[in-house]
């Protein structure tokens, strides 16, 4: 029997849900109004939430002291050279494992999913030392590269579901129609697949911009991204609330402009093959 | 020409043997159905004739060549999907056109054709459409379209039209055996529906657990099944079988009547004496489900109306020249 829903339920509901929503929502808005207050105002106990003099000197100074614009195109550069490099190598890795799975094919895509169990500290230490011995600390090939190894299980697994959710017949079909496998890849799987790429991308981009154990690790200046500039301003002199909060502000911006341009995918992407 | 013959086709997948040595001669034309039970290999045996599966031992000829090497695209066959396996982002003409496309012809020749196509199957009006924005129905036509278009030199149909519902697949059935006839190109069906084995094709084979059971036209199948296998799954309801004292007097371990060749007799003598359990009235039928005591169920069909019902003593007699006999191995006895 289907449940009535009645206008009082669905007030109830819609509160509730702006409830969570805004919950959630709070730690970003604090900060961004943290960022226009000056130092003083940032950690004024009562706090004030709307009633305090706006500024922007904050985001004057961050940009005085250091290089906003250097940071953010190494943010890019990482995020999106990591992201490209773990595509390229998760594509042809999961479309094996979907479209002719071996006896093994199950246990591998556990193994890579292990290999993220592990905490990254308890490897920081080999890993330093690689990295020094290649002359790798603080490049942004070498940020590059581990955060690019980093995210590869997560995507392999992403695309090996959507993958998945292609069913065979369809490229069997393609198959009898005379296509070869190239044609196959280019006029039926690849536009089939298009949304799973999309959002397995985004998805990948965001936890990489995001990355802050080994970018703060194996990074100090010329190939630090965002989240160095960041921790920048949580330092032995004492914590610069505003100035940090005008900081990460700006650090977050980029990225959640693009999450909000592509919720949409975003969502579907991470709800997919969950509803049929 | 769609002349397809297969020699000693085998099929395993691991230890497990799936096809068991099929040997077929299919003639140009002519509308073959692979009729058996759900895993008797009806589908594997298509999908190798397709080219999808490799054999593991045996020849595949198609007018005379044998193409167990060659490639599914290269051995001029189109398939028709149980899922219909339509392309969901292209539109209508986009999948009618896609073969064709890949065939390197030129885009008027394809919209010739394609508009052809769709002409014959009444999908004219749909040509711009996604095939999420069709009904079941119109999908299958769309895929069927897909089939025809390429001319091939012989369709392949994997179960169609198990997914309508039964008022469509009896219309469409019609649609495709007309279509096939029209066309005049060879066409091999799977189906586990043998009224759908027995409507369509002009020759039907018969699988069990891998064996080609018999091959015949529908008729003598009907008429002459080659053992007690095939006497069971072709004819509906299915056929009676009784072993004993009755099968002993025919020289036979078992004997078969189908329903229909019993004769019902109210309170009569002689024959096999029974009481009936449950009576079906459809009006031009009457099913009747006989408790014959030590013969076990018997089921008789008696065209038009019988007023009987449940707990009615009657007496079945066979129709003695339409009693197939059986020996011990299950394999028919012919006089």
């Amino acid at each position: 029997m289907a449940r009535m829903v009645t206008t009082q339920r669905k007030v109830i509901s819609t509160v509730a849900a702006w409830l969570v929503g805004f919950l959630i929502f709070f730690p970003i808005l604090w900060m961004v109004l943290a960022s226009f207050k000056t130092e003083l105002e940032a950690f004024a106990i009562p706090p004030s939430f709307l009633f305090f003099h706006w500024t922007t000197e904050n985001y004057v100074t961050v940009q005085e002291r250091s290089d906003y614009f250097h940071h953010a195109l190494n943010s890019i550069i990482i995020a999106g050279g990591s992201t490209l490099i773990a595509m390229l190598i998760a594509i042809p890795a999961a479309w094996s494992m979907a479209f002719s799975p071996t006896k093994r094919t199950k246990d591998i895509l556990l193994w890579m999913l292990s290999t993220k169990m592990m905490p990254p500290v308890g490897v920081m230490v080999p890993i330093y030392l690689i990295y020094r011995n290649f002359g790798l600390l603080d490049t942004r090939t070498g940020l590059v590269l581990i955060l690019c190894l980093g995210n590869l299980p997560i995507v392999v697994w992403m695309l090996f579901t959507y993958f998945k959710e292609i069913p065979k017949d369809i490229l069997e079909a393609a198959r009898m129609d005379g296509a070869t496998i190239g044609r196959e890849l280019v006029y039926v799987l690849t536009p089939m697949a298009v949304p799973g790429l999309a959002s397995t991308m985004l998805l990948n981009l965001i936890l990489a911009w995001n990355e802050a154990f080994w970018t703060l690790n194996l990074s100090t200046l010329e190939a630090a991204p965002l989240t160095v500039f960041i921790a920048s301003y949580s330092s032995p002199e004492g914590l610069f609330w505003a100035k940090l909060s005008a900081a990460s502000t700006l650090a977050i911006a980029p990225i959640l402009v693009l999450g909000w341009f592509s919720q949409r995918q975003l969502v579907r992407g991470l709800t997919f093959g969950a509803v049929k | 020409m769609g002349q397809i013959t297969l020699q000693g086709v085998q099929k395993s997948f691991g230890p497990v043997h799936i096809i068991k040595g099929a040997d077929l001669d299919i003639a140009d034309g002519s509308f073959v159905v692979f009729v058996g039970p759900s895993g008797c290999g009806k589908t594997t045996l298509l999908r190798l004739i397709a080219g999808l599966e490799d054999v593991t031992g045996g020849a595949i000829l198609i007018d005379g060549r044998n193409v167990v090497d060659v490639p599914p695209a290269k051995r001029g066959l189109s398939m028709v999907f149980q899922s219909y396996a339509l392309y969901p982002h292209m539109s209508v003409r986009g999948n009618i056109a896609f073969g064709l496309k890949m065939a390197g012809i030129a885009k008027d020749e394809i919209n010739r054709k394609v508009e052809a196509a769709a002409a014959t199957l009444n999908l004219t009006p749909y040509l711009d459409r996604k095939p999420r924005e069709l009904s079941g129905g119109q999908r299958q036509r769309v895929a069927i379209g897909r089939a025809i278009v390429r001319e091939p030199k012989a369709f392949l149909f994997d179960e169609p039209l198990s997914n309508l519902d039964a008022a469509l697949r009896v219309q469409m059935r019609l649609e495709v055996t007309r279509l096939q006839k029209q066309l005049a190109t060879t066409a091999i069906y799977v189906t586990h529906d043998q009224v759908e084995a027995m409507t369509m094709a002009d020759k039907i084979v018969v699988l069990n657990a891998g064996k080609i059971e018999q091959y015949g036209s529908p008729l003598e199948l009907y008429e002459k099944p080659a053992n007690l296998f095939v006497a069971g799954f072709i004819g509906s309801p299915k056929m009676n079988f009784v072993t004993g004292e009755p099968a002993k007097q025919q020289g036979a371990a078992t004997v078969g009547v189908r329903p229909e060749h019993l004769k019902v007799e109210r309170n009569g003598q002689g024959g096999w004496p029974g009481t009936v359990s449950v009576a079906e009235h459809l009006g031009s039928d009457t099913f009747l489900y006989v408790d014959a005591g030590p013969l076990g169920m018997l089921t008789a069909r008696y065209v038009g109306e019988l007023g009987l019902s449940p707990g009615d003593k009657v007496s079945l007699i066979p129709d003695p020249a339409r009693i197939h006999r059986f020996d011990d191995s299950g394999k028919s006895i012919h006089a």
